[in-house]
């Protein structure tokens, strides 16, 4: 059983060289009543202790340095460590978000110069980049939609369409927004139902929230009917970037119609997840949601950059973070696509397409089912365990997690909600056709193993550092902090 | 290729599997028209040797001024096991702990920071982390909506103090103005910066859901945040407490105010050992009463038993969230700031209880002086007088972006402007020194501010 912080914690043991010495007297301006009384619960422990204990922790956990990581939608491509060390210097590190402009030119070059290659990839006019994550990418594309029809005095249009394969931030981002959500649903071919679609149309319908390629790991072969539908109806066209990778230099979501996209560094810029963030979700917009874009932006005068504010943008949707968005990320795609340039971004998407297209051709063939099997995968595809699960037993998730005994990390899995027991599979370019391989071959050992000693599977994982875990206790039986005294 | 693994051979192995002879084939169901993405404004690529220098010249470029700015970010000393062990590779590239199994480092942290948290706040319950300050406080303005719920009411209003963060109040506007929120601004005291607890009653109608208490507020000035509480519990709404994390080691903690503690509490996580870094990333933390914790908006991480007993961690609560509830969530987030959660969990660990009170400690003391040595200046003045925690509002008397770019010259980030944000204080600049600071360094910036404010003439720049 591994230890908590607290466990190891003696009272009165300190990192000393941490700690600056101050007398108590220095409050002495301060009311009592305003003073603090008991001790808060934070672990005493030595240097050594705790660089130990975080350490051996983080020996607990797949990432991409140490596992291959096909989760479905969440692009887990090779984060370059020289990005990585260059954000780190010194200049960029210290310095202070309300510093002067003639004091940030060189951060301000930096993120000026990300938001032209941004608006260069999408086919753009315009780019924010303070959205600290998609979900906030999403939450400022649909309000810039919202003050577009405002500032039309279009009133009625309350809606938002949204696939029924759309990530679950979709419907949540529409609805922070103050929007009502309107589900369309997907054809047998992984293309969205255009007679559904064609039915929900009005004039209550915003806009349209839409992946392409979508979730569903295929290109949305009628993009330019359906905006031709969407802005004959009077709505405007969200692009969620999640699936940019696929596309990154071959198509330009400005020129299938969209008029607003937001993009995901951590996905398609290579910048580090994070074991959950930080993200970071940049919008670009066309000539028409141009005005609405959130603030701040840098400007280019001369030779000299300038934050834009609200005075120069006056309908601008506001502010979404305290200072200028996750910059520290934003200043490691810059690095990334200029590590990369013209051609490595190119190649991105064609690489990642590959490794899909390659992986998705050898599991048909050793028999597993595809969800689209007469379709290209995009970056992505889908796998559906349906049959295996009718006669052997064996689901999605023990698949999953059986795989991670295989020292691979498990694919999205059960979604998009639609196709049942589905694994989500997306390699990326940074992969090398020996991991592809030994994935496959995992594969299809557990498949095997679900014919011939189904209890191995269904009770994996066998060799991490923990068995499956009780997620109904963890729900009913809150217990959300530790307890010294439990 | 930068990044990418396949030789020639590989690639014609892989289309010979597919079935196909070149990589572009693959795009085939992309309609024609689409295909063609001129990359006009992208660079060709670079080696990482050209990049680093590139990357050099400019984080020199804006780098080694002494700086005297908060205002909401803080510069503090990180100890160098920090960041050593939060870059290390399993925590930097992990993604969000979907697979409990194969991700109990992350969610064991999580968990470890979530009672460090909790108790920093004094409260029962806190969440795995919001964006950043701003938007935990945004956050915590609809979770309170949610539950402050009780008639069907078409609007919600919120007493937000003018003296929050003038920032937090926009991102705040910009975020909750989709949901018929309304912010009623409470004014300050004109002599003591805090919330005009007079004005507080004239305020308050039926449609009121939450006030906002910082601590302390955006001048530094502390609040009566006992009062306060107290007065939010009298009139039956929820309260919000917006805190400096570092200063709750000091100063009582929100679940402390009052005679029963506030609602929710929020803030910045940035000053717990994140670099200032222009801004971000940073993250925002979140604790409130156990019994609203079905209505918080993030991650929570739950502990729970394995197969066989042992102990282990999963995310929980999970019905909470957008990729269950879709458009019936608490909130849109997904991704939130791991690795920033991280470092400040073994930032608080190398710190401790003391060393985290030593440090609260020290940057009063500094801010103590700091206001000393420069209101020794002829014409600069005091404006508040009130109790602070390491941060003070000083009258200038003198045109303040004039005289903040002249110190910049010299070298010194003096200061923040007020004036874009309270036209009342347009002569006012709002000062901070964290432990960071000797007195020394105070010493050089009242010499060049004297300088400035007598006209002299820089002798030696630097």
């Amino acid at each position: 059983m591994s230890n908590l912080i607290f466990d190891i914690s003696r009272k009165g043991r300190r990192a000393m060289s941490q700690r600056p010495g101050a007398d108590l007297k220095v409050c002495d301006d301060i009311p009592a009543s305003m003073l603090r009384k008991d001790v808060p619960q934070l672990p005493e422990v030595s240097e050594l202790q705790a660089v130990r204990h975080y350490t051996n922790l983080s020996r607990k956990n797949f990432s991409i340095d140490t596992h291959f990581y096909p989760l479905g939608s969440c692009t887990m491509k090779y984060n370059p460590r020289g990005v990585h060390k260059l954000a780190m210097m010194d200049g960029f590190l210290n310095h202070h978000p309300l510093s002067l402009e003639e004091n940030s030119q060189g951060m301000m070059a930096c993120l000026y110069e990300l938001q032209e290659m941004l608006k260069s990839v999408t086919g753009m006019k315009g780019a924010a980049l303070s959205p600290m994550a998609g979900a906030q990418g999403e939450f400022a594309g649909v309000a810039m939609i919202r003050a577009y029809h405002r500032a039309r005095n279009d009133l009625e249009r309350d809606e938002i369409l949204v696939p029924d394969a759309a990530h679950g931030t979709n419907p949540a981002s529409a609805v922070q927004c103050g929007f009502k959500v309107r589900e369309i649903p997907t054809g047998a071919d992984g293309n969205v139902d255009i007679e559904a679609l064609k039915a929900a149309v009005g004039p209550k319908t915003a806009g349209i929230m839409l992946t392409n390629p979508s979730t569903l790991g295929v290109f949305e072969e009628k993009i330019q009917e359906i905006a031709k539908i969407i802005h004959q109806a009077g709505g405007l066209l969200y692009y969620d970037g999640a699936n940019f990778n696929a596309i990154l230099g071959k198509v330009r979501p400005g020129d299938m119609g969209f008029d607003v996209v937001h993009l995901n560094l951590h996905k398609t810029f290579a910048t580090p997840h994070g074991g959950g963030g930080p993200g970071s979700g940049p919008v670009v917009a066309n000539e028409r949601l141009l005005p609405y874009l959130p603030i701040p932006r840098v400007a280019k005068e001369g030779d000299k950059y300038r934050w834009l504010t609200e005075k120069d943008c006056p309908q601008t949707i506001g502010r979404l973070s305290a200072f200028m968005g996750n910059a520290g990320i934003l200043l490691r795609a810059y690095f990334y696509a200029r590590l990369l340039g013209k051609e490595g971004l190119h190649r991105a998407s064609e690489f990642a397409t590959l490794n899909a297209n390659y992986i998705m051709a050898r599991l048909e063939a050793a028999g597993f089912t595809l969800a689209y099997p007469d379709r290209r995968a995009s970056h992505e595809f889908i796998i559906t365990l349906k049959k295996e699960n009718k006669e052997l037993h064996v689901s999605a998730l023990d698949f999953a997690k059986r795989l991670l005994d295989y020292g691979f990390h498990a694919p999205t899995m059960y979604f998009p909600l639609l196709v049942p027991e589905c694994l989500l599979i997306e390699p990326t370019e940074t992969e090398s056709k020996e991991t592809l391989d030994g994935f496959v071959d995992a594969m299809i050992k557990i498949l095997d193993e679900a014919r011939t000693d189904p209890a191995l599977v269904t009770g994996a994982p066998h060799t991490l550092p923990v068995r499956r875990l009780d997620d109904v206790k963890a729900a009913r039986e809150l217990d959300l902090i530790y307890n010294a005294q439990n | 290729m930068p990044f990418i693994p396949h030789t020639r051979e590989d690639i014609q192995e892989m289309l010979k599997t597919i079935g196909i002879q070149q990589i572009e084939t693959l795009f085939d169901e992309i309609p024609d028209s689409l295909r063609h993405a001129p990359l006009d404004s992208i660079p060709d690529g670079l080696s990482e040797m050209e990049l680093t220098r590139i990357a050099r010249t400019r984080a020199s470029q804006d780098s080694g001024l002494l700086c005297f700015l908060g205002a909401g970010s803080y510069e503090h000393h990180i100890p160098a096991a920090v960041w050593d062990v939060t870059a290390r590779g399993e925590f930097m590239t992990a993604y969000t702990p979907y697979q409990a199994e194969a991700s109990q480092g992350t969610l064991q942290l999580i968990y470890e920071f979530q009672t460090m948290m909790a108790s920093l706040m004094a409260l029962e319950v806190s969440n795995a982390s919001l964006y950043d300050g701003a938007t935990a406080l945004a956050e915590a303005v609809l979770m309170a909506v949610r539950l402050g719920g009780k008639k069907q009411q078409k609007r919600a209003r919120i007493l937000m103090p003018a003296s929050i963060h003038p920032h937090y109040r926009s991102a705040v506007q910009a975020i909750v103005y989709q949901q018929n929120i309304e912010l009623i601004s409470v004014p300050y005291l004109e002599a003591t910066g805090a919330i005009d607890t007079k004005a507080l009653n004239q305020l308050l109608d039926d449609e009121t859901v939450a006030i906002v208490i910082p601590q302390p507020n955006f001048f530094g000035v502390l609040e009566d945040v006992d009062a306060l509480t107290d007065w939010a519990r009298e009139k039956e709404i929820l309260s919000i407490a917006v805190v400096n994390p570092v200063a709750m080691s000091l100063l009582k903690a929100p679940g402390q105010w009052g005679t029963q503690g506030v609602d929710i509490a929020c803030g910045e996580g940035q000053p717990l050992g994140i670099p200032m870094s222009s801004g971000g990333p940073y993250y925002g933390f979140l604790c409130c009463k156990k019994s609203h914790v079905r209505q918080m908006p993030g991650r929570i991480v739950g502990r729970t038993v394995d197969l066989n007993g042992k102990q282990g961690f999963v995310l929980t609560l999970q019905a909470r969230e957008q990729h269950i509830r879709r458009a019936k969530a608490t909130s849109n987030i997904c991704t939130n700031q791991g690795l920033m959660v991280t470092a400040s969990t073994i930032y608080m660990s190398l710190l401790g209880p003391e060393g985290l009170r030593q440090v609260a400690l020290t940057c009063h003391e500094h801010a103590r002086e700091l206001k000393k040595i420069l209101t020794n200046i002829q014409g600069v003045t005091s404006v508040f007088n009130s109790p602070f925690f390491h941060e003070i509002v000083l009258r200038v008397n003198k045109p303040v972006d004039v005289m903040l770019a002249e110190l910049a010259r010299r070298g010194i980030q003096g200061g923040y402007a007020l004036k874009d944000a309270y036209p009342e204080l347009s002569d006012c600049i709002l000062v901070c020194a964290t432990e960071t600071k000797t007195i020394e360094d105070m010493m050089t910036y009242a010499k060049h501010l004297a300088d400035v404010f007598e006209g002299r003439k820089q002798a030696c720049p630097t």
